[in-house]
């Protein structure tokens, strides 16, 4: 298994497969609950959140005690950041503590790469600016699975800010690794730059785009957007991308609306879409956990299988 | 002091036409002789065969970080990194702190460089107080203090009035100054992290298209031609930018451009290690930029290399990216990077890094022709020898070279300034020469 997560790049198709399924055998299938592993019992994983998150956070947290590892919350504000303290010296405090893994949060792309080569503890990227959010990717994955048995040709819109969403960067390389075709959507100002060198389509006719998708993903649209001139109102771009009912009739039938969360109800996505059956958004929560214990468990758990940690 | 007899050298000197294997004779400060065969008994006799014997190198883009960051560098630990990469004179940008917007600042500068006594330090004064581009520093006081100012400079930022900038062009010509301006669009550049294009896409930093650059060097170009100034484009980084400089000199322009090692050789691949070394203004940017720039070098397009030298310690460039300032040193390593990398004879080296930043700085006693009682400015290297920098012995304070590890060709071997050895055997010689 892979010594870091920092983006999808770093894994491989077999990799995403093993972390799926590893995924799938940690929760429950039955009740879709997650059972409690003693695998990671003595080891410390370090949340190291320079970016509030609770979602996120949350998440690792509950993943990392189903594991019974210890969990430590290192959160930005209140801290020796505050004191000017440097992402180095931090890593090298925590690294002093000898603990296990970093799960590290950031507002600047590229922190989590740089913390890597200052310690010697697992670093998984769990946001960083617009760059990635692997982990996100990869409970996006295992949702899409629970529905479609493959990949290979799933075709899946993402709608909205894709320039400044790191939840889109990991998505796009997680599903393009796997086979899927991708299109963007949106208004040109909230397309990456040079967006034609990710191999992707890109459109701005949402409408044209939903009858012929297996997965609708509407990323969100945050008020800064609107102030720094990227759209000239919210209403408006409601009106043109955002996801209501009437447009969700336009998707096939098991098509599936999913989201990365929070949601701006009423901007990006309409609150009747958001609780269509087709929606997959609470899912996604959920599966974020089972997703986050198998990767902890596959990068620290060594060789143990899935069954032998759970008789242990 | 003895006479010294600079023996067997390869003489390159394209301000007096030559190109021949010659010795020189070097009496008190002075150029004493230049002959095929001279012999001396009591000269201090430096085997230069297989060298080249050049005038010393000109920088006209330094940044010394005197006063005010003084942990980054000093004008004596630049002077000291500027003679071992072969510089007999460089220009001191003016963003320091206080920022050499008047007289005292850059005399000062001026005294400072004096008393390392390694290389001739020539303060850049600033356009605009306090560099914050919103009205004109006193251009004139800095002319005619003792520092002698005839370049000026925001760099660092760039001057976004163009009402101001157009005044500043038209005093400037008052002292018949050279004024240069960091080409960059603040609104289009805003935030900018990185060139933009596919790289920037996907490491989610955000963008500055190469059109920031391009804009203002065109809206700079017009402002020349309505005032008649001698610009000076900076660091150039685009191809975009060298067509535009290609269009005005063929329709007649005084203007003049250069170009800095790094963006010769290195591209925006390199920040998908989110290495802050590799953090600059402007941004590295692509292939493409980097053999446009190499192709206008060559044909003359771009005048001259300028090392931009933007030392930073090692606190304030180990962050992340976005939190980095920009800036690579670069005085040790310009010879070993153009040598390697610029694809220029030795006729058009030597003019690219001392010849034309000389005239175009108007410095007779630098850039050559070493005729017989010329200043002995001179720098002996052997064009071919392979090397790398080892960080940790570079004479400059800081340590943000992007350089490391990669293959060097061109070494300098001595360096005089003023008839006295700055450098000999590749060392400093801390006035022992
Ligand atoms: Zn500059």
């Amino acid at each position: 298994m892979i010594r870091h997560l920092l983006s999808i790049r770093d894994l491989d198709p077999d990799g995403i497969e093993k972390i799926l399924a590893t995924a799938a055998s940690l929760a429950d299938v039955g009740s879709r609950q997650v059972k409690k592993y003693p695998t990671l019992r003595g080891r410390t994983i370090v949340n190291l959140f320079y970016e509030s998150s609770t979602r996120t956070r949350l998440s690792f947290e509950l993943a990392a005690k189903r594991l019974s590892a210890d969990v430590l919350n290192f959160s930005a504000s209140g801290s020796s950041v505050e004191k000017g303290e440097s992402l180095k010296d931090t890593a090298q405090t925590i690294e002093a503590m000898g603990v296990d893994c970093i799960v590290v949060r950031h507002k600047s792309s590229g922190a989590p790469l740089r913390l890597s080569k200052w310690v010697s503890a697992n670093v998984i990227n769990a946001g960083d600016g617009m760059h990635e959010h692997p982990t996100q990717a990869l409970l996006d994955l295992y949702t899409m699975r629970q529905h479609f048995p493959s990949f290979a040709g799933l075709r899946v819109a993402i709608v909205g800010d894709v320039r400044h969403s790191r939840v889109a960067r990991s998505d796009v390389l997680a599903l393009q690794m796997l086979g899927a075709e991708v299109t963007l959507v949106g208004p040109p100002t909230l397309m990456p730059p040079n967006a034609s060198s990710w191999g992707v389509e890109l459109t701005a006719e949402i409408e044209e785009v939903l009858p012929k998708i297996d997965v609708v993903y509407v990323l969100r649209i945050q008020l800064e957007r609107m102030e720094a001139g990227f759209l000239p109102s919210l209403s408006e771009y409601s009106r043109l991308w955002g996801l209501d009912s009437r447009r969700a009739a336009l998707l096939k039938d098991d098509a599936l609306i999913m989201h990365p969360g929070p949601m701006n109800r009423g901007v990006e996505v309409s609150a009747e879409a958001a609780e269509l059956p087709r929606s997959v958004i609470t899912d996604q929560v959920a599966n974020g956990i089972a997703t986050r214990m198998a990767l902890l468990y596959l990068m620290l758990g060594g060789e143990h299988s899935v069954e032998a940690s759970a008789s242990a | 002091m003895r006479d010294v007899l600079l023996k067997g050298g390869r003489v390159v000197d394209p301000a007096a036409g030559r190109d021949e294997v010659a010795d020189v004779l070097l009496r008190a400060s002075r150029v004493a002789g230049i002959a095929p065969e001279i012999s001396s008994d009591d000269a201090d006799v430096v085997d230069c065969r297989g060298l080249v014997v050049a005038p010393g190198f000109v920088d006209l883009h330094t940044h010394l970080r005197e006063p005010g960051r003084e942990d980054a560098e000093t004008v004596e630990t630049g002077s000291r990194a500027a003679a071992l990469g072969g510089y007999t004179a460089v220009c001191a940008m003016a963003n320091t702190d206080p920022v050499a917007d008047n007289a005292g600042i850059v005399e000062q500068v001026a005294a400072f460089g004096r008393r390392a006594g390694l290389v001739d330090v020539y303060p850049v004064g600033a356009i605009t107080v306090g560099l914050k581009g919103e009205r004109l520093a006193e251009m004139g006081e800095m002319a005619t203090s003792s520092a002698r100012v005839r370049f000026f400079s925001d760099d660092g930022r760039c001057v976004q009035n163009a009402a101001l900038m157009r005044r500043a062009m038209e005093y400037a010509r008052t002292f018949d100054a050279i004024i240069a301006n960091h080409a960059e669009e603040g609104d289009l550049a805003a935030g900018g992290q990185m060139n933009e294009g596919d790289v920037s896409s996907i490491l989610g930093l955000p963008g500055i298209p190469a059109e920031a650059e391009e804009l203002i060097v065109a809206r700079d170009l017009a402002l020349a031609r309505l005032t008649g100034a001698r610009l000076h484009v900076p660091h150039v980084s685009t191809a975009g930018t060298v067509a535009l400089i290609r269009a005005a000199k063929a329709a007649g322009a005084s203007i003049s451009a250069e170009v800095t090692p790094h963006h010769l050789c290195l591209t925006e691949d390199l920040i998908r290690t989110y290495d802050p070394v590799y953090k600059v203004a402007p941004p590295l940017r692509t292939k493409a930029d980097v053999e446009a720039l190499r192709d206008a070098l060559l044909d003359g397009t771009i005048d001259c290399v300028a090392t931009d030298h933007a030392p930073h310690t090692q606190d304030d460039k180990e962050r992340e990216w976005d939190a980095a300032p920009c800036g690579m040193v670069g005085l040790e390593t310009a010879l070993g990077v153009v040598c390697a990398e610029a694809g220029l004879d030795l006729t058009r080296l030597v003019e690219r890094m001392s010849t034309a930043p000389a005239r175009i700085r108007g410095l007779s006693g630098h850039g050559g022709p070493l005729n017989e009682g010329a200043p002995a400015n001179i720098t002996v290297f052997d064009p071919e020898a392979a090397w790398t920098i080892d960080a940790a012995t570079m004479a400059t304070r800081s340590r943000n070279t992007p350089f490391v590890g990669r293959e060097l060709k061109g070494k300098v071997h001595h360096t005089i300034y003023g008839g006295r050895f700055t450098v000999r055997e590749g060392r400093i010689t801390n006035g022992q020469g």
